[in-house]
């Protein structure tokens, strides 16, 4: 992989690869200055770059999204069986 | 008075009770606490699980750890709050002993690149109108859906750290793995959903606002 937490060591532009590689690390501000430098160069001459970045940004929003309302993942029965279960399995620990 | 601020105040007392009453080993307390925790709580199983049976034993066991370290709960957080933890750190504990690996399939899900490090192909730009609230409901749907789709060892990563919050150190120590694999791991599984996420998309025929506006 290329550049991420360390500074990259080669003087040839930044990738798409690498680009998208680091991504992650360019988004929680762990790319280091330099790095961060060449990133936002290649950003400016690779719209299909700023196209990814964008998806990926909208991706980790939308996951979020997904399970930000925990109402619509409750369901609205819970077993009885599995109710006595933990219940009986509580008693029978005590006893022991 | 301020109604919500009654209610707090009194959801306060009543969670200090039923604690009180949990820690003196009130049968009627425990009952209580399983029956009203529970949905809510096998909600947050079945996110991790593969099956529903997996999903209540999960449950089942962190119910019996929980009951184990009630004596350490000194009301720092609400109860529903330290019960959730409990619960994805069973599920935690239930995918190490499953010592889950990546996927081959996750590879048709990453981007591909030309041998001197470009795109392949154009990308499209893509994104999801999230503001009615009918629309919302649905995109929470959608993106549930193509997540369920990701490689096991993916999902329950992208969940743990994206959704659950839970650190990269956190995820490392408890599925042994390096923090770098947790990070790469991540990376992947977002990558994977952003296709999966774009397929989808651009087979309902959604484009963004900003996108048509700039056509």
């Amino acid at each position: 992989m290329g550049f991420g937490a360390q500074p990259r060591l080669s003087n040839k532009p930044v990738t798409c690869r690498e680009l998208t590689d680091f991504i992650a690390d360019y988004l929680s501000g762990e790319t280091p200055p330099d790095s961060r430098r060449e990133f936002e160069r290649h950003l400016k001459i690779c719209p299909n770059c700023v196209t990814y970045l964008r998806g990926y940004e909208e991706t980790v929003k939308l996951g979020r999204l997904a399970f930000d309302d925990e109402e619509a993942t409750v369901p609205d029965t819970v077993p009885d069986e599995l109710v006595e279960a933990v219940l009986s399995a509580r008693s029978k620990s005590n006893a022991e | 008075m301020d109604t919500d601020a009654h209610d707090r105040r009194t959801d306060t007392v009543d969670e200090s009770r039923l604690v009180s009453a949990l820690k003196a080993g009130n049968d009627g307390a425990f009952e209580t606490l399983v029956r009203t925790s529970s949905p809510r709580l096998l909600g947050v199983a079945r996110r991790f699980a593969r099956s529903d049976e997996d999903a209540q034993d999960i449950l089942q066991t962190a119910y019996l750890n929980a009951f184990r370290a009630l004596r350490k709960f000194e009301g720092q957080s609400q109860l529903s709050t330290w019960l959730h933890r409990i619960v994805v750190n069973t599920a935690l504990m239930k995918l190490r002993t499953q010592r889950l690996k990546p996927e081959e399939s996750i590879e048709t899900l990453l981007p591909a690149f030309r041998a001197d490090g470009h795109h392949v192909e154009q990308l499209r730009d893509w994104s999801v109108p999230a503001d009615a609230l009918v629309a919302q409901a649905e995109t929470r749907a959608t993106v549930r859906g193509c997540i369920a789709q990701l490689p096991e060892a993916y999902r329950s990563l992208l969940l743990l750290r994206d959704i659950e919050e839970r650190s990269t150190r956190d995820v490392a120590e408890a599925l042994e793995i390096t923090p770098a694999a947790v990070k790469t791991r991540l990376h992947r599984a977002r990558q994977a959903l952003s296709t999966l996420l774009q397929r989808r998309y651009a087979a309902m025929g959604v484009t963004s606002p900003a996108v048509a506006a700039s056509k």
